[in-house]
C-alpha cells in the first residue's frame, strides 16, 4: 500500500479542485494491478498535479473495508471533491471512470 | 476442492445440527439448522425474515455461546438495533460484549458506477474481518438480494454469490440467508439453487381479515424434517413456531380423580369427579350455567392448591368474577393468592393461530393443573382450522398432564357441527340443556360420555343458586323425566291418585261386607222359609193320621153294628 495523505490539502482545496482518490484492492490480482495503472492514466491525462492516490489493501486492512461501505474490489473512491463517488471495476472503460469522477461534465463547461 | 471433500467426510455422521432457540423450530427440524451450512430463508415482505434471523442469532449469542455476525444489506445498524429493541432483544448490549457484530452494507446503484471486471471480495473481507472479530459460529446475511438491485452484472453476481456459500461452508458458520420470495419460485433470483441444505419459507397469509404467519421447511438435505406449514408468531417475546400438529397418542394415563366442585355431579360420574388431565367439555345452549360449571371447577381445582388458567373469550375477568359472585363463588382470593389466571382476548383479536400460540405461551410460562377455554365456540374461523386448532391446544395439554374443560355454546336448533367434530376429542361431555314445558324452562344435565368411568344415564335437573350449582333429583315418572313445576305439579297428581286408590278400597270393602250381608239375610229367609213349608207338611200328615184313625174307628163301630163280631 502506498499511501499519500496530505490534510492540508483537504483543508483548502486548490482552485480547479483537487482530486483525493483512494483505490481498494484485495491483494496484488491482475484485477488490481490494471486498475491501478487505468488510474494513473486517467489522472495524468486529466488531473496533472491536483490528484493524490491512496492504495488499500484490504488484505492487509480489512476493518477499512466497512467504513467507506466497499463491497466490490476494485474499488475507486472519489473522496474529495464532495460527493463522494464510488467507482468499481478495473477501470477499463475510461468513459465511464471520468463520468463516474464528475471528469466529463466538468471538462464540457470548461 | 478442500470444500468437497470437507463435505464428504461430514456426510458420513450424523448431521450436526445448530439449535435456534426458537421455540418450536427446534422441534420441526429435529434439533436446528445444519450446523456449519447455510440455510435459506424466503418470503414475502413483512413475513419476518429478519426477525427470524435476528433471533437465530441472538439466541446463539445469549443461550449457546456461539457469537454471531449479522450483515445487513438493508437497514443500517443503529435501524435494526433499534427495530429489534421492541422485542427485547438488546442486540446494542450484545454488539458492546462482542458477541455480534453488526455490518451494514449500503448498496446505492446511484453512487455506484462501475468499469470493467470486478468481483466480491470486498464483501468477503468484510465478513471475514467481523467474523474474527468475535470469533462467530453464526453469520446472517439479510438480504443478499438487494446486490442485484445495486449491481448490474448479474453474471459477476451470481459466480460471487455461488462463491459466498462455499465460502461459508468452508468456513464451518451456521448461516442464514434471507431472500424475498419471487413469483412462482422460492426466490425473486434464484438463489435457492446455490443453497441446497436446507431451505425454509415464510408466509403471511390473510384470511377473513385476520392474517396468520406460517413456516415451512421446503428441504433439508441430511436430514428429517416436518413437512407441515406450522403457523409461528411474533409478538413482544420474539418469534415462536407450533409444531403442535406432530403430537402423538403418548399421553400417560392418570388415575387421579378432581371434583367437579358440584357433589352432585360427582355422583353422576362413576368415579367422583374427573381424571386429571383429561379434556372435559361442557355444551349447552344461551344461559344454561356454562361458566358456573366453569367456575366451581376453577374453585376446586384452586382448593387442591393447584394453579388453573383460565382463558375468557366472551366476557371480561372482572365480569366473571362479579357474575360468579352471585352464585356463591369468590374466585378474587385465588387470583389474590397467584392460584387462578385469567387470559382474556376477544377472539377476532388475532387468527386462530395467533390464539393458540398465545395459550402455548402462558400455559408454559404459568405452567397450571387446569386449564379453562370459556367458549370455544367463539373462536371464529374455518370449521376445519378450528377443529385443528382445538385439537392442538388439547393435545398441548394432555401432553403435559394439564386438565382441561371446555365450554361450548351451542345454537339453540341444537348440535353444531364443531360440536360433533369435538366429541371425539373429549374424554368427558357434559351436556346442559334447557327442558321447556309448561311455559317455563328448567335446566337439566346429564353426561354424555365420560371415558374411563361408569356414569349415570340420568338427566337431573339443576339449579343456579345463591350457593352454587345444586342438582335436584328429577322427578322419574312413567311419563318420563319432569323438571321444575311440572314435577312438583306430578307429585301432586300422585298424592291425589294414591288417596283415591285408598278411597277406592275401602268403598269395594264396604261394598262386599254390604254384599255379604245382603245375601246372607237372603239365606236365613230361604232357609226359614224352607222349615215353614217343612212344619206346614208334617202338620198336615198328622191330621192326615189322626182322619185314618177316626175313620178306622168309625169302620169298626159300624162293623160291630152290623156283625155283632169283629173279623
Amino acid at each position: 500500500m502506498s499511501q499519500m495523505t496530505n490534510t492540508a490539502i483537504e483543508e483548502s482545496p486548490l482552485p480547479g479542485g483537487h482530486y483525493n482518490l483512494r483505490l481498494y484492492v484485495a491483494g496484488q490480482t491482475p484485477k488490481s494491478i490494471t486498475a491501478l495503472a487505468n488510474l494513473k492514466n486517467i489522472c495524468e491525462e486529466h488531473l496533472v498535479g491536483r490528484y493524490q492516490i491512496e492504495v488499500i489493501d484490504l488484505l492487509e486492512h480489512p476493518q477499512l473495508a466497512a467504513g467507506d461501505q466497499i463491497l466490490a474490489v476494485p474499488t475507486l473512491v472519489r473522496r474529495l471533491p464532495e460527493p463522494l463517488k464510488r467507482i468499481i471495476g478495473n477501470l477499463s472503460n475510461m468513459e465511464r471512470v471520468l463520468v463516474g469522477l464528475d471528469l466529463r461534465p466538468v471538462v464540457h463547461h470548461e | 476442492m478442500s470444500i468437497t471433500s470437507s463435505a464428504a467426510a461430514t456426510a458420513t455422521q450424523p448431521l450436526a445440527k445448530a439449535r435456534t432457540g426458537i421455540a418450536g423450530l427446534d422441534e420441526v427440524t429435529f434439533g436446528g439448522l445444519p450446523a456449519g451450512r447455510p440455510t435459506l430463508v424466503c418470503g414475502g415482505p413483512g413475513c419476518g425474515k429478519t426477525l427470524l434471523a435476528t433471533t437465530f442469532l441472538v439466541n446463539g449469542a445469549v443461550m449457546f455461546d456461539e457469537p454471531g455476525v449479522f450483515m445487513s444489506f438493508e437497514e443500517s445498524s443503529d435501524d435494526l438495533i433499534q427495530n429489534v429493541a421492541s422485542l427485547d432483544y438488546e442486540l446494542g448490549d450484545l454488539v458492546a460484549q462482542k458477541k455480534i457484530a453488526i455490518d451494514f452494507v449500503r448498496v446505492e446503484r446511484s453512487e455506484i458506477e462501475e468499469s470493467g471486471e470486478y468481483d466480491l471480495e470486498g464483501l468477503f473481507v468484510r465478513l471475514d474481518f467481523a467474523i474474527k472479530s468475535v470469533g462467530a459460529k453464526r453469520v446472517v446475511l439479510d438480504t443478499l438480494e438487494v446486490l442485484f438491485a445495486g449491481l448490474g452484472d448479474t453474471q459477476i453476481l451470481r459466480a460471487e454469490i455461488r462463491r459466498l456459500f462455499a465460502w461459508l461452508k468452508q468456513r464451518g458458520v451456521t448461516a442464514i440467508i434471507t431472500a424475498e420470495q419471487g413469483s412462482g419460485a422460492l426466490t425473486r433470483f434464484g438463489i435457492e439453487e446455490y443453497v441446497s441444505d436446507c431451505v425454509m419459507l415464510l408466509d403471511n397469509r390473510v384470511s377473513n381479515e385476520i392474517t396468520t404467519r406460517r413456516l415451512r421447511v421446503v428441504k433439508y438435505r441430511g436430514s428429517a424434517h416436518g413437512t407441515n406449514e406450522y403457523p409461528f408468531l411474533i409478538d413482544a417475546q420474539g418469534v415462536a413456531v407450533l409444531p403442535i400438529t406432530s403430537a402423538g397418542l403418548a399421553h400417560s394415563a392418570s388415575d387421579v380423580v378432581i371434583s367437579s366442585g358440584i357433589p352432585g355431579l360427582n355422583q353422576m360420574l362413576g368415579a367422583g369427579g374427573f381424571y386429571t388431565g383429561t379434556s372435559i367439555l361442557v355444551s349447552g345452549t344461551a344461559g344454561t350455567g356454562k361458566t358456573s360449571l366453569a367456575a366451581h371447577f376453577v374453585e376446586s381445582v384452586c382448593a387442591r392448591g393447584e394453579r388453573c388458567l383460565y382463558f375468557a373469550f366472551e366476557e371480561s375477568p372482572a365480569q366473571i368474577i362479579r357474575n360468579m359472585r352471585s352464585i356463591g363463588l369468590d374466585l378474587q382470593p385465588r387470583i389474590d393468592a397467584g392460584l387462578l389466571r385469567f387470559e382474556a382476548a376477544r377472539p377476532s383479536l388475532f387468527g386462530l393461530e395467533m390464539h393458540l400460540a398465545r395459550m402455548y405461551r402462558e400455559i408454559e410460562e404459568f405452567a397450571p393443573a387446569a386449564t379453562v377455554l370459556d367458549p370455544i365456540s367463539a373462536l371464529r374461523g374455518d370449521t376445519g382450522d378450528v377443529h385443528s386448532m382445538l385439537l392442538r391446544v388439547i393435545d398441548l395439554l394432555k401432553s403435559r398432564g394439564i386438565t382441561a374443560f371446555l365450554t361450548n355454546l351451542l345454537s339453540v336448533e341444537g348440535m353444531d357441527k364443531s360440536d360433533a367434530g369435538m366429541s371425539s376429542l373429549m374424554d368427558t361431555w357434559l351436556s346442559l340443556v334447557q327442558l321447556e314445558s309448561n311455559g317455563e324452562r328448567n335446566r337439566g344435565i346429564y353426561v354424555l360420555k365420560s371415558r374411563g368411568m361408569n356414569h349415570s344415564n340420568q338427566i337431573r335437573e339443576y339449579q343456579l343458586t345463591s350457593q352454587g350449582v345444586k342438582l335436584v333429583d328429577a322427578y322419574l315418572g312413567g311419563s318420563g323425566v319432569l323438571t321444575g313445576s311440572a314435577r312438583v305439579a306430578q307429585e301432586m297428581v300422585d298424592a291425589a291418585s294414591a288417596i283415591r286408590r285408598t278411597e277406592d278400597n275401602e268403598r269395594k270393602h264396604r261394598d262386599i261386607q254390604r254384599k255379604r250381608a245382603a245375601l246372607e239375610r237372603q239365606i236365613a229367609e230361604l232357609r226359614a222359609e224352607l222349615e215353614a213349608e217343612e212344619e206346614d207338611a208334617r202338620k198336615s200328615q198328622q191330621q192326615d193320621e189322626e182322619l185314618e184313625k177316626r175313620i178306622q174307628a168309625e169302620r169298626r163301630a159300624m162293623a160291630i153294628q152290623r156283625g155283632g163280631t169283629a173279623t
